[in-house]
């Protein structure tokens, strides 16, 4: 080992980004290229009646306009991996405003886009359910990625008994992903295979659905993703759009560019759907809990079965006798909500740290102290120790660095100037899902190597963190490791996602490593310095020298938990907001998160990670909201100017820490992931503090101005 | 004259220092001539709809939404993209430090946000004032919080804003001062 893990080491792929060299999926120049563009359904429910393509099907440039009358009949897909099931362009029914009504490909963009405008659609159009908190009373129980419901203890009981009471309804808003890089997709058939390039988190679950749809053998697909414009979830499942750009460049023989408009991303691969939740909790004077009921509604679609566990971190998060959570659903006609950084733990510690700072405010208690009070030896669900946990030094380090001592309860008590000043907290925590991996490595002639694995770059910085866990294990410079990814036919790697890569992929390249190393001891008799490899294949006549790794979870692929452990990663998040005592616009000032995630394979990119992570707080807690329109079934506003992402000058100081540990029962290098944890606990830490500021409880996200007056 | 060329016509443009005669239709936006005429696919679209910058670049020096621009405008002007930034395989001194400061993550917005950046401290030298600044006619503090607002045009969903608002500091801090 040459402690080449833990240096903060500047991304390797730094260059081609800020160079514009590094090809995004739309960027690949492809010979012969042609453009497609959708026209999409304009109402929320119903049928398609009449179809007039006959002014789009002469418009100049025009190749083909596909519709469900003459697009060609695909094979049945399901959620999961496919985003949905229903496949737009094979009938003439209407789930959902935005889903495809026809697809035009033409010679150059702009024609094709124009030519998608002169698509006529006449419909019959049908009752449809568009805001959920009007439907509570349909509320219905599916089985999405967990069980819905979990019970532990005696509730009632518990809770009849105990001497302070309190229950509350929180409401977080419909989000959107919003990635910088709208999704793409390129098709391209040779000689009765398909080839694709793609803005998708998993190439090979992409070639799975793909495959599956066409009727195609997964060898006759191949599905490359070099680098990806972010994601945050929405690039996870495979999408209707992504199948119909590969029927589209059958049908007219060349290959076919597929862009989606920022309007069509709001509603062709999901968002994070809003969440109804209910706590309700019982403690002791002292503030021990006794019971926590934790229960959830939110939208689901028409067609599918995607829930977001608004109430899952419950399961976990504090040591309580009588545990209750209830997960449901109320079917509405939009498309399917999807995993968005971050998913489950991230809406429900909403509900749940809210929850707790009201405890502390009834039983006047200082909140860190209460969570020590609850803090949770093992999961109180599952009844495992958890693998790691420093959570509670993540609190103490994480009040230190804040200041938290110099806070004044009172509510409106700290003030300078105008500005009503609030300090809050919150716990982060994320479910440690774990994916096998594999991967190979390779020393080439000169003594470079090479990485192989078919993951992902989306942003999280895999580009320099897998040639740090090579370079650590070979004692090689990391600028001397290069990786390939993003590609079919490379080894096998599940999708970037559940912050799961470093430890999955990590592991696998790490496993390659050591092999490559041992076969290099054993090729040269003995121990061999890392300036001697290149000598060693000549001498050897060799051209190159590989070995395959792979990284096999123990317990169940896709979880947390193996049969002695239960995994996750935690944090401490403090912030201080600023309300002004009369304008009441509410800003986050400064944020310090402390974290307990495992090994950090880079400090650097870590960090980012997690600032990062805290950004998608402040814009769930201040910002994000997309608007329904309920007359006619639409969202009000399908853009960046109108739906609110955080910009550079709503960003204070963020600081972000890890505690030192290394976690080996969850992975082989000792890491866990990060990418989600950073977005967890901060909307409820400013939720806290607009409370600390103002004296007004605000349980209904984003806190904008208006519910300050 | 057959279909197609009835409908383009040709257009100069200077890129990068560069000339590129397109032949493309008036409707084409100077984002599109960029990056499907002309192959310089370093500028990205991330709405097309002027709102996100990602398509920023330099035309005579001043920042523009490339989205929100028809190609045929900016014949005779000197387009300047993000691949025209390095000069003999030598970094502009904010795309090194925007490696050194991990101002980007996945990357998209990155283009963007440097040619933006190369504009906007422009801007700062002519005495133009922001929303934040103090004064609207003396001189301005390059502070972090004029880089902010100055730089909220250009957004980064993946979060990177205090990587980029450090780098955009050090690789100008110096020229301030001289």
């Amino acid at each position: 080992m040459s402690n080449e893990i833990g240096k903060p080491l500047s991304r390797l792929d730094g260059r081609p980004k800020v160079t514009g060299a590094a090809r995004y999926t739309a960027d690949t120049p492809i010979e012969g290229l042609t453009y497609a563009v959708f026209a999409t359904s304009t109402i929320p429910h119903g049928r398609v009646t009449k179809l007039d393509v006959s002014k789009a099907e002469v418009a100049p440039g025009v190749l083909k306009v596909l519709t469900h009358l003459n697009t060609p009949k695909l094979k049945p897909i399901q959620h999961p991996p496919a985003g949905q099931s229903l496949m737009p362009l094979q009938d003439d029914r209407i789930l959902y405003e935005g889903q495809p009504v026809a697809l035009v490909v033409a010679d150059t963009w702009e024609r094709a886009r124009h030519a998608a405008d002169l698509v006529r659609v006449e419909y019959a159009r049908a009752p449809f359910l568009m805001d959920f908190t009007e439907h509570l009373d349909k509320a219905v129980t599916v089985k999405g990625f967990f069980e819905p419901d979990s019970k532990t203890g005696d509730f009632d009981r518990a809770f009849n008994s105990a001497p302070v009471k309190l229950k509350q309804n929180y409401h977080l808003a419909d989000r959107h992903h919003n990635a910088m890089e709208p999704h793409a997709t390129i098709a391209a058939w040779r000689r009765g295979k398909l080839d694709m390039y793609d803005t998708v988190q998993g190439v090979f679950v992409a070639r799975t659905v793909i495959a599956q749809a066409l009727g195609r053998k997964p060898a006759d697909v191949r599905v490359r993703s070099k680098y990806l414009g972010g994601g945050y979830g929405c690039k996870g499942f495979v999408w209707p759009h992504q199948i119909l750009a590969a029927v589209a460049a059958r049908e007219v023989r060349r290959p076919v560019k597929l862009v989606l408009t920022r309007a069509q991303d709001y509603t062709s691969h999901g968002y994070q759907a809003a969440t109804e939740q209910t706590v309700t909790l019982a403690a002791g004077r002292d503030g021990q809990l006794v019971a926590l009921r934790h229960e959830s509604v939110a939208p689901g679609s028409m067609s599918d079965d995607y829930v977001e566990y608004g109430a899952i971190a419950s399961r976990t998060m504090y040591a309580c006798p009588a545990l209750e959570t209830r997960h449901r659903i109320v079917r509405v006609n939009r498309g399917p909500g999807t995993p968005m950084r971050a998913p489950q733990e991230g809406p429900s510690m909403f509900g749940l740290e809210c929850a707790m700072d009201e405890l502390a405010v009834v039983l006047k208690m200082d909140p860190v102290e209460l969570r020590l009070k609850n803090y949770a030896e093992r999961d109180p669900t599952k009844g495992k120790p958890f693998s790691s946990k420093k959570l509670r030094e993540c609190y103490s380090e994480g009040a230190q660095r804040f200041g938290w001592e110099r806070r004044n309860p009172k509510p409106g008590s700290m003030r300078e100037g105008h500005d009503l000043i609030g300090w809050g907290m919150a716990s982060a925590l994320m479910e440690t899902y774990r994916f096998p991996a594999t991967a190979r490595v390779t020393l080439e002639r000169g003594g470079t190597v090479l990485i192989e694995s078919g993951t992902q770059e989306i942003g999280t910085g895999v580009y320099t963190i897998m040639p740090q866990i090579a370079a650590d294990v070979l004692g090689v410079a990391p600028e001397r490791v290069r990786l390939v990814l993003g590609d079919t036919t490379l080894p096998g790697a599940g999708m970037t996602a559940g912050s799961s890569t470093t430890m999955g992929v990590g592991s696998a390249v790490h496993d390659a490593a050591t092999k490559l190393k041992q076969k290099l001891t054993e090729m040269a008799g003995g121990p061999i310095a890392p300036d001697a490899y290149a000598d060693l294949l000549k001498r050897r006549r060799l051209e190159k020298l590989s070995a395959e790794g792979l990284w096999k979870p123990d317990g169940e692929a896709g979880t947390g938990e193996s049969k002695e452990w239960t995994m996750y990663t935690f944090g401490a998040v403090f912030v201080e907001v600023r309300v002004d005592e009369s304008l009441r616009v509410p800003r986050l000032a400064r944020c310090v998160g402390v974290y307990s995630a495992g090994r950090i394979i880079n400090p650097k990119t870590a960090r980012s990670q997690m600032t990062g992570g805290m950004i998608w707080g402040l814009g769930q807690a201040l910002l994000e909201h997309t608007e329904l329109e309920l007359n006619y079934g639409r969202y009000v506003a399908k853009d960046l100017a109108n739906y609110l992402v955080p910009v550079n000058a709503d960003v204070p100081d963020l600081e972000a820490y890890f505690v030192d540990e290394v976690d080996e029962h969850a992975s082989p290098i000792g890491a866990k992931g990060i990418g989600e944890l950073g977005a967890v606990g901060v909307s409820a830490a400013i939720a806290n503090a607009v409370y600390h500021a103002t004296g007004v409880r605000v349980r209904d996200l984003p806190i904008t101005v208006e519910k300050l007056l | 004259m057959n279909e197609n060329e009835r409908q383009t016509i040709s257009v100069n443009l200077k890129i990068n220092s560069v000339n590129h005669a397109l032949q493309i239709e008036p409707r084409v936006s100077l984002l599109d001539a960029l990056r499907e005429f002309a192959g310089l696919t370093g500028t990205k679209k991330g709405c097309n709809q002027g709102a996100c910058g990602a398509c920023t670049v330099l035309v005579d020096g001043t920042r523009i939404n490339s989205c929100f621009a028809l190609a045929v405008q900016y014949e005779g002007r000197d387009i300047t993209t993000i691949e025209g930034l390095a000069e003999d395989g030598e970094l502009h001194a904010l795309q090194s430090a925007f490696i050194e400061h991990d101002g980007f993550q996945c990357g998209y917005c990155t283009p963007g946000q440097i040619c933006s950046a190369v504009g906007m401290f422009k801007e700062f030298q002519r005495g133009l004032p922001s929303a934040v600044s103090e004064t609207m006619t003396g001189e301005i503090e390059f502070s972090d919080e004029e880089i902010k607002e100055r730089m909220s045009g250009n957004l980064c969903r993946c979060g990177a804003y205090v990587g980029i608002t450090e780098a955009i500091h050090e690789a100008f801090d110096a020229e301030v001062k001289r």
